[in-house]
């Protein structure tokens, strides 16, 4: 059995340790494997509070597309260690809502093992009230992993000053003829915007909900499956409404 | 339709409006003209309501309503239109969506029912044909790579979507070549109605040649100190404002 982490350890510092310690031991990690060439799509939906593992093992040439959204009211974190093989690819969008006083997480660790392999990352959080959220993705490249293509795009929207994001890209690169790209911002609605909204007659918490949708929506764009998309697009709309 | 009096307000620490008495009847179109710094945008942010634009004293009546006691989407319901100088892009945000969303907001104050998706897309094109914008630009987000000119058209597009009882338009002709001065300017002319009025905000005589104003008044530091016809405009633009009295 694991030991209890603590402060110290990097990948758990904007934890919520008490919660955690209650939450303590977590389950086994979930396995999602995609074989040679293969392609998969999978959806990890997180309402409620929990600690949850995930190794994604991508063989040669195989794709996954992995959509992660957190609403949990209480503690949860979502951590995934990914291993790409030779062309393999990962699609990540991660969708992180919170208000309350709830702590969400997402913890990305992309591990391009060996060459030629492509990742995006987009992960859009918006927090309210005394929520926090944060993410910590990492990219690592190996050294034979010769001509990955890595990306990474992460942003935070907060609605209150009393919402807390933290954002930390990570990345670590041994091989010498790559593209690794990673982009951070943390931000307020946009006041000009609120009030064009608001001057043609949408009530204020309407116009924050359409505004912060389209931040979002972002995240969710690469989803090929139209269906999918729509859903998780309502839901979040549902959700951003729901506040008001 | 439109009663301010004795109007006074702040930006931060500076006064910007300083007893401003206008008054604006229903059918008239009315133009306001004054120097730069003199106080027109602020006046056109304090009556739709912005944030961080204070009314330290006066009134303003819209229709018998107290505006200032209401929000700006609560101004905008009740039919005032503020069509500005500088429209804002909003990505991820379609025109259309935005324009849907806010038709509806304003019914639904009203008690008036929702538009149906049919009506709202026959108006759309209706409108859009009249101001020569480009339907597939109305499904991008708001304003998002629009040029000046296509930004302002949009103001007059939603103007002619919305159907308000009182535009206040801010600078509309700044940033527009002839063309794009000559559509814009139709779009405010259709407007016009015996039930309805438009109050210019201009620099320049320019936009009064397509839009012949009822009224003109003088806008200098924060007070109206003079009203004429539209031949105060020719005047002004003869003479400049330093030829009037402050």
């Amino acid at each position: 059995m694991t030991a209890l982490p603590t402060r110290k350890l990097e990948a758990w510092r904007y934890a919520d340790l008490k919660a955690v310690e209650a939450l303590w031991p977590p389950p086994p990690a979930r396995l999602i494997s995609v074989s040679a060439a293969a392609t998969d799509s999978q959806l990890l939906r997180i309402d409620e509070g929990g600690i949850h593992d995930v190794r994604v093992e991508l063989a040669g040439g195989a794709r996954l597309q992995l959509v992660v959204v957190i609403t949990s009211p209480t503690y949860a974190r979502v951590s995934i260690e990914a291993h790409l093989k030779a062309g393999a690819d990962l699609d990540l969008g991660g969708v992180l809502l919170g208000d309350g006083s709830t702590t969400i997480e997402l913890v990305t660790d992309v591990r391009h093992i060996e060459p030629e392999a492509t990742s995006r990352q987009r992960v859009r959080m918006v927090l309210d009230e005394q929520a926090t959220g944060n993410f910590l993705g990492r990219i690592a490249v190996a050294r034979d992993a010769q001509l990955t293509d890595a990306a990474q795009s992460a942003r935070a929207l907060v609605l209150k000053r009393t919402a807390t994001a933290n954002l930390k890209p990570e990345l670590e690169i041994f091989a010498d003829d790559v593209k690794c790209a990673h982009g951070c911002t943390v931000g307020e609605l946009d006041k000009a915007a609120l009030f064009y909204l608001q001057s043609r007659g949408i009530p204020p918490a309407e116009a924050e909900a359409l505004l912060a949708q389209a931040f979002v929506a972002d995240a969710l764009d690469g989803i090929a499956d139209t269906a999918l998309r729509e859903a998780l697009d309502a839901e979040t709309r549902g959700w951003l409404e729901r506040r008001t | 339709m439109l009663e301010i009096t004795n109007l006074h307000a702040t930006v931060g620490d500076r006064e910007i409006l300083k007893g401003l008495t206008l008054s604006v009847k229903a059918g008239e179109v009315a133009a306001i003209m004054g120097p730069n710094g003199a106080g027109k945008s602020t006046l056109a942010h304090v009556l739709a309501g912005r944030e961080g634009y204070e009314v330290t004293q006066g009134s303003v009546s819209f229709d018998g309503q107290d505006l200032l006691a209401l929000d700006p989407h609560e101004r905008a319901a009740a039919g005032l239109f503020l069509g500005f100088q500088y429209p804002v892009e909003i990505p991820g945000v379609s025109n259309l969506l935005f324009l849907r969303t806010a038709m509806n907001a304003q019914r639904k104050l009203r008690g008036e029912p929702e538009i149906s998706g049919a009506d709202f897309m026959k108006r759309v094109r209706e409108e859009a044909a009249v101001l020569g914008l480009d339907l597939e630009m109305l499904k991008r987000g708001v304003n998002v790579g629009f040029s000046g000119g296509e930004k302002k058209r949009n103001e007059a597009f939603q103007l002619g979507m919305l159907q308000p009882k009182f535009a206040l338009l801010d600078e509309t002709d700044s940033g527009l070549d002839i063309d794009a001065l000559r559509i814009v300017s139709e779009g405010i002319n259709r407007f016009r109605a015996p039930d309805r009025a438009v109050l210019l905000i201009t620099h320049y005589q320019r936009l009064l040649d397509h839009v012949r104003p009822d009224v003109v008044h003088v806008l200098r530091a924060g007070r109206i100190i003079e009203t004429g016809g539209p031949d105060l405009a020719l005047r002004l633009e003869a003479e400049g404002y330093e030829g009037l009295a402050a």
